[in-house]
């Protein structure tokens, strides 16, 4: 009954239904992003308190929704890799790993932008932001431990266990930082905090998010497809898939 | 050639124990860089700060808290190092207890060595930072259970590392994010015990993490250390 | 002692990195019975005994003791068996009757006694409470010995155990050899030199 299972995670497999996946998932992303960037910037209307500087959650918040989701991503592959020796696992959770990394770096530039106008700072502390931060360093310190091992299977299943770990600290780590804040509260600082959303608003938000997801599964389709290559170099089907 | 009379759980956890305390104090100069580490750096924050008292007062607990994580993290790198280095890792994964026991019993021993040592220096240290005395009540007890979550962090972290070059800031980059809550809680609950307001959510957060620690880390840390010794 | 006692390899296959270096090596061994595990650099014998003790996973086949698949029972396997790496394995801050006791003492309860008389067999009685830095590497494996013999443990796994020793130290250690196989031990041997030992039987390994 599993047959059919492992028959879906055999790297051949994988390499094809992610080089025919990725087209079609990039057009979908164009769209849904292209939709999201037009109406949220140009037709949403103004939010009365912060102006147009809230547009950015239009990058903002699906970018840190996303590194948090590819975190997950990366922790359950790691984790379904380790627990069933599934290999392929190794080579999602090896290709998510700079992806998520490049959002959380994203949500974080963005966030700082938004801040800007908020706080009259770049960077203020803010506790979502924080964790971001935190998240940011989750992801390097699991992409500095993979390529540490001589032995890349033994990197893959330590960089694995560590992402799981990860995973496990990630919302204590937001909970911690919200507490935190609560703390050391300023009179002035404000929380980069979602205005109130019409659905003028939520609409172009629902799209980008959705445009994000699309672009995230597209781009792990194309270095899916380098990580299983160049995993399974030395196998008879690599050799005939290079040759064609 | 029977195998003879099993060695039951709590025998083995004590004589790894045993084994660990009598490895630690027969080099005492290990067991002292760190608390010298400690106080270090903790000089450091008033020599590149200042000096004012009721300044000092206000950075003390945050000072206290990341001198302590610093000074802990210097040890952490020998907890499976030395055994990792002669050999004798794998005599003790080999040993027919579990390598569940093994970790649970060093990483008890790294604490009551480093961890327990630093409690015991830190009312020496507060009152170089100038907290009060009735606030050390609740930094010694923070600092407790601080540390003994952190030799359990350290424990995971330690046995992905063990054995890779440069391994220690390897280690350093994986332990500290994974810290960084206890360090919001301790130094939280420290700051309320000197500003007079109410420790005790502070603290039972803290118990809370330590408790949940303890329970999942040593199952990650024997995870790490099998995969090491492949 | 279980008279069924035997070691089963089945198509075990190891990958390093990019080379294959266990393809498919089956073997089996009863009571009785060494396996000299010979063969040249790189061939993979401290692989084949890495597998065999557990460290090890291979990337498929299976081990099994006694019918059962190692990985199971993973606890009391180690208890039935003895591993001597080409490294002695002893904290140079202990001495060898410390050494003996945290190591012989998780297997199974063993007397300051037992332990004194393992490594008198073993001709380093005289160092027992000397801390082992001190010790030369032939008294170093004279120790490590010392912990198999006081092991009492049916199967014995050494990798080069003649490393180091004099032609005193190696006729000892082929005589003990011989005495665990003629009770009805079980060994395997990796060693470069030839061994013909009572109960001997041979297994190459090529690289």
């Amino acid at each position: 009954m599993w047959t059919w299972f492992y028959r879906l995670a055999s790297p051949p497999f994988v390499y094809r239904v992610a080089a025919a996946a990725s087209p079609w998932l990039l057009a979908a992303a164009a769209a849904a992003i292209g939709y999201g960037v037009i109406d949220g910037l140009a037709f949403a209307p103004r939010d009365y308190q912060q102006g147009d500087a809230f547009r950015i959650i239009y990058v903002h918040a699906p970018a840190a929704w996303l590194s948090l989701f590819s975190y997950t991503i990366m922790a359950v592959a790691g984790a379904i890799a380790l627990i069933w020796r599934i290999k392929v696992g190794y080579a999602v959770a090896a290709a998510t790993a700079p992806i998520g990394a490049s959002f959380t770096l994203l949500a974080l530039v963005t966030g700082s932008l938004w801040g800007r106008p908020m706080w009259g700072t770049y960077w203020a502390w803010d506790p979502r932001l924080t964790s971001e931060l935190i998240l940011l360093f989750l992801y390097v310190g699991v992409m500095s431990l993979r390529p540490a091992f001589e032995d890349p299977a033994r990197g893959d299943r330590a960089a694995a266990l560590l992402a799981i770990v990860g995973v496990v600290n990630v919302p204590i780590i937001h909970y911690s930082v919200q507490w935190w804040n609560s703390l050391h509260q300023g009179p002035t600082v404000a929380k980069l905090a979602k205005p109130e959303m019409p659905g003028s608003m939520l609409w172009p938000l629902l799209s980008m998010l959705l445009g994000f997801m699309l672009f995230y599964g597209a781009v792990l389709c194309i270095r899916l497809r380098a990580e299983v290559l160049n995993r399974e170099r030395l196998s008879a089907w690599v050799r005939e898939a290079v040759k064609s | 050639m029977s195998a003879g009379v099993d060695v039951g759980v709590w025998r083995a956890l004590g004589l790894v124990l045993e084994r660990e305390l009598l490895l630690s104090f027969r080099r005492p100069d290990q067991l002292l860089q760190p608390l010298v580490f400690f106080l270090i750096v903790t000089t450091l924050f008033p020599l590149g700060l200042s000096v004012q008292l009721s300044l000092l007062r206000e950075m003390a607990p945050g000072v206290l808290w990341v001198s302590a994580l610093l000074a802990s993290l210097l040890s952490l790198d020998s907890l499976f190092k030395s055994d990792a280095d002669d050999g004798t890792l794998e005599q003790l994964a080999l040993s027919g207890q579990g390598l569940v026991v093994i970790v649970v019993a060093k990483t008890l021993a790294h604490w009551l060595v480093s961890g327990a040592s630093l409690v015991l220096l830190a009312p020496l240290v507060g009152t170089a930072l100038a907290i009060p005395v009735g606030a050390f009540g609740t930094m010694l007890a923070s600092l407790a259970l601080g540390t003994l979550t952190l030799s359990w962090l350290g424990a995971i972290g330690a046995g992905l590392t063990v054995g890779l070059k440069r391994g220690n800031v390897i280690l350093s980059l994986i332990v500290l994010p994974l810290a960084m809550p206890l360090l919001i809680f301790g130094a939280g609950a420290t700051d309320r015990a000197i500003s007079g307001t109410s420790t005790g959510g502070a603290l039972y957060l803290l118990g809370a993490l330590c408790v949940l620690t303890c329970t999942l880390a040593p199952f990650a840390a024997s995870a790490a250390l099998r995969i090491t010794l492949e | 002692m279980n008279s069924a006692a035997e070691l089963r390899v089945d198509q075990v296959h190891v990958w390093r990195g990019d080379r294959h270096v266990l393809q498919g090596v089956t073997l089996h061994i009863r009571r009785g019975e060494l396996l000299h595990v010979s063969g040249p650099n790189g061939a993979g014998k401290t692989t084949l005994l890495r597998v065999v003790s557990g460290l090890l996973r291979p990337e498929s086949g299976a081990v099994t003791w006694n019918g059962v698949a190692i990985g199971q029972a993973r606890e009391v396997y180690q208890r039935d068996l003895a591993y001597a790496s080409h490294e002695p394995a002893l904290k140079s801050d202990l001495t060898p009757l410390e050494n003996l006791r945290f190591m012989v003492g998780l297997k199974r309860r063993v007397s300051r006694g037992e332990l004194l008389g393992s490594l008198q067999r073993t001709g380093v009685a005289d160092c027992a409470d000397l801390p082992a830095r001190v010790l030369s590497a032939g008294q170093r494996r004279r120790v490590a010995m010392a912990r198999v013999l006081a092991s009492a443990a049916p199967l014995w796994l050494l990798d080069e155990p003649y490393t180091n020793l004099d032609s005193a130290g190696s006729g000892l250690l082929s005589s003990l050899l011989e005495e665990h196989v003629a009770a009805g031990g079980l060994a395997v041997v990796v060693a470069h030199q030839p061994l013909e030992l009572a109960g001997t039987r041979q297994f190459g390994l090529h690289a």
